[in-house]
């Protein structure tokens, strides 16, 4: 039963490595925002099953979808290329990517020999179950630096579009 | 720290070394910054990962899951302002290959 439970898991990773090669492989950009997805979908899969729910949903709604909305909406607004420049494009990109798998399946083999041995055991007494308790008690100042952040973000995209809308 | 979390720890970190190595190299060798970007979504992909990872093995799930929240914040943030920029540059230069990008030559 529980080498059933790591197959599962390991299929999933396996799934995730795979969508993710074929992110960066692809010719189309838009296929590369669809396989970003697809890669996040799985992480989100993977989250659930090591007992991750809150950030799963987390995942799922942000990376998943709204992150891809952004990029299949950059993609669009900017100008396709002509099929002469496509045709090009594609061939230095395979000059460029093909080591690729080469170096991944040489990595996968050689870490697949080593067997480090590290002590995983954190210095807390009691860890807290609930993520809730954890972000609202234990770490406020992240909920003010996300704060922040959004309000940067917020702010920089404004200014960008502004000047834009001058010119 | 269950033995079945510590059988499952190896073999992830395989994959994130997996995911880190294809998100470096697309940031390497791609001169398209929307592809560029992609790539460093992935790298955040496999921190997403490391993290719950590591919160699962030592059964810290709370803090791991507050902290990748916090993470993933971030990440549409940086996500939402680059593609803005890129859009930007798009508009200035006509086109999105790096090699093209002239304008902060020193």
């Amino acid at each position: 039963m529980n080498t059933q439970v790591i197959t599962v898991d390991v299929m999933i990773l396996l799934a995730m490595a795979l969508a993710a090669l074929w992110t960066v492989m692809t010719r189309s950009l838009l296929r590369s925002a669809i396989g970003l997805a697809l890669v996040s979908a799985l992480l989100t899969v993977l989250m659930f099953r090591l007992n991750s729910p809150l950030a799963a949903v987390f995942e799922l709604s942000v990376c998943s979808g709204l992150i891809s909305v952004v990029f299949i909406a950059t993609i669009s607004l900017t100008q396709p290329m002509t099929q002469e420049k496509v045709l090009q494009h594609m061939k230095d990109r395979l000059e460029r990517f093909w080591y690729l798998p080469i170096l991944l399946v040489l990595v996968g083999i050689a870490l697949s020999f080593v067997n480090f041995k590290f002590d995983l055991t954190l210095p807390v007494a009691e860890a807290e179950k609930d993520a809730r308790v954890v972000l609202w008690n234990q770490r406020p100042l992240d909920i003010l630096g996300q704060i922040i952040m959004l309000l940067t973000g917020a702010f920089g995209i404004v200014i960008l579009f502004r000047e834009a809308k001058k010119k | 720290m269950n033995p079945l979390s510590l059988s499952l720890f190896w073999p992830a970190c395989l994959f994130i070394v997996i995911l880190f190595i294809i998100g470096f190299y697309c940031l390497l060798v791609t001169f398209n910054l929307i592809r560029a970007l992609i790539g460093l979504e992935l790298l955040i992909k496999a921190v997403t990962l490391l993290l719950i990872l590591v919160g699962y093995v030592t059964g810290h799930e709370a803090l791991a899951q507050s902290l990748v929240i916090t993470l993933i914040v971030m990440e549409v943030v940086i996500i939402a302002v680059a593609a803005g920029i890129i859009l930007g540059l798009h508009r200035h230069n006509k086109g999105l290959d790096v090699r093209h990008l002239r304008s902060l030559k020193g």
